[in-house]
């Protein structure tokens, strides 16, 4: 079975993730949630704050946690450029509350554009379910 | 003709002193492997994101409304300069080239009658410009206290650019930093940022079947400010592992300069002891003669 296509996780420091068989990944995309399959078409987009899902063959999932990004697929790879990423499970949760705190206190700020509360909107939403559990 | 004592005083301070070149150069060393290796790790992030860039410019059909960090402001009035040093000397020519480099570039922009600013990155390119070019400096930042470059820091400057840049305070960005090669060669590197150069513009077939979502200018308008951070970023970590490269062979010459000069002393030294001795000897024998 060749369902498989190969994924890359870079951050600014180094190579974060490189997987050569994966079978879907979920990202959360500017426009709501994607989910990628092989032979997907070529596409260029951007993250919001949000969980990036991992399947690979089996039933193995990751999950991580982003911040920001942007992802390119072309020619079955799959390459996600981001400032800041997490394993959840390895996460630290009271850098999260601090995260969290700072986003709710700039959401307040008035001054700021639409499109920067919405993000902040789906933080502090990521955030706030990550802390819970 | 210095006195024994003198010989051996100098001796000891030159034999510390490589002592401490030494060691100097042995951290270099640890450092630099580190910095090297996180240099290159971070290549992979800057090479992706300007393919991108290149794939969504030539994508973009209206040239006209194209983002401004892409097109530039149509004028070339005003050249900002980032000048990227380190923030500690003892590294050879590392701080003077950049300078050197950026100085080059200064005076060209100021013959052509434009007008020049300058935001120093590290202490000591401010230290180098402040005394020609004061007046220009805009504004100066030092990450003394990070050890390591990190990528916060370069955001940090990234923004300080784009809200130069919002604020139509110039309309050409050109950042200077040292290329790592190798230890001893590092090449004094000057980039245009803003407007973003795109290395060949080639058109094939292929780059135009991506799919964009959201619009393609709005991705660009997202995606231009972040490679801002990511090119200083690259700078930086060039730039810390060229230092280090460069601060370790100026400490191996050092050292090695201290020894050769150790021994010269000491022959100086021994010399003027045997002679003394000599004198000595004879003072006696001359003296038991005379008798």
């Amino acid at each position: 079975m060749s369902e498989v296509f190969k994924l890359e996780i870079v951050n600014p420091e180094k190579s974060f993730l490189l997987k050569d068989k994966v079978s879907e990944v979920v990202i959360p995309a500017y426009e709501g949630e994607m989910g990628i399959l092989k032979d997907h078409i070529s596409i260029i987009s951007f993250l919001k704050p949000g969980l990036v899902k991992v399947f690979e063959t089996g039933s193995n999932q990751e999950t991580y946690y982003v911040e920001d990004g942007i992802i390119e697929f072309k020619d079955n790879c799959l390459s996600i450029l981001t400032s800041k990423i997490f394993d959840i499970k390895k996460i630290d949760k009271n850098a999260l509350r601090e995260d969290l705190a700072k986003a709710e206190k700039d959401t307040k700020n008035n001054d700021i554009s639409d499109q920067k509360k919405y993000l902040l909107d789906q933080k502090i939403e990521v955030l706030k379910s990550l802390t819970l559990n | 003709m210095p006195s024994l004592d003198d010989l051996k005083k100098r001796i000891t301070s030159v034999k510390s002193t490589q002592k401490i070149t030494k060691a100097m150069k042995m951290v270099a060393a640890a450092k630099l492997r580190k910095a090297q290796e996180s240099a290159e790790k971070g290549r992979p992030y800057s090479e992706k994101m300007n393919n991108i860039i290149l794939n969504l410019s030539n994508s973009i059909t209206d040239k006209e409304n194209a983002p401004k960090l892409l097109s530039g402001t149509g004028a070339q009035k005003v050249h900002l300069c980032v000048v990227l040093t380190a923030d500690r000397g003892l590294c050879g020519g590392f701080n003077t080239n950049i300078v050197k480099k950026a100085k080059s570039f200064f005076e060209k922009v100021k013959f052509e009658g434009k007008i020049l600013k300058i935001i120093t990155v590290g202490s000591k390119g401010y230290d180098q410009l402040k005394r020609t070019y004061g007046s220009q400096i805009v504004e100066k930042i030092s990450f003394k206290d990070s050890k390591k470059s990190n990528y916060s820091d370069a955001e940090i400057v990234g923004k300080k650019i784009i809200n130069l840049f919002e604020k139509n305070e110039f309309d050409v960005c050109t950042i200077f930093y040292n290329q790592f090669k190798n230890v001893i060669v590092q090449i004094p590197q000057e980039q245009q940022i803003i407007p973003l150069k795109s290395g060949g513009v080639k058109k094939n077939s292929e780059i135009d079947n991506y799919e964009f979502e959201p619009e393609e200018d709005e991705i660009l308008s997202n995606l231009l400010p972040k490679n801002i951070s990511t090119q200083i970023f690259k700078a930086m970590l060039e730039n810390s592992a060229s230092e280090q490269g460069s601060r370790m062979t100026a400490m191996d010459n050092a050292t090695r300069n201290a020894g050769e000069l150790v021994d010269k002393l000491t022959i100086n030294y021994n010399r003027s002891r045997q002679a003394a001795i000599t004198k000595e000897l004879i003072e006696i024998i001359s003296g038991a003669e005379s008798l």
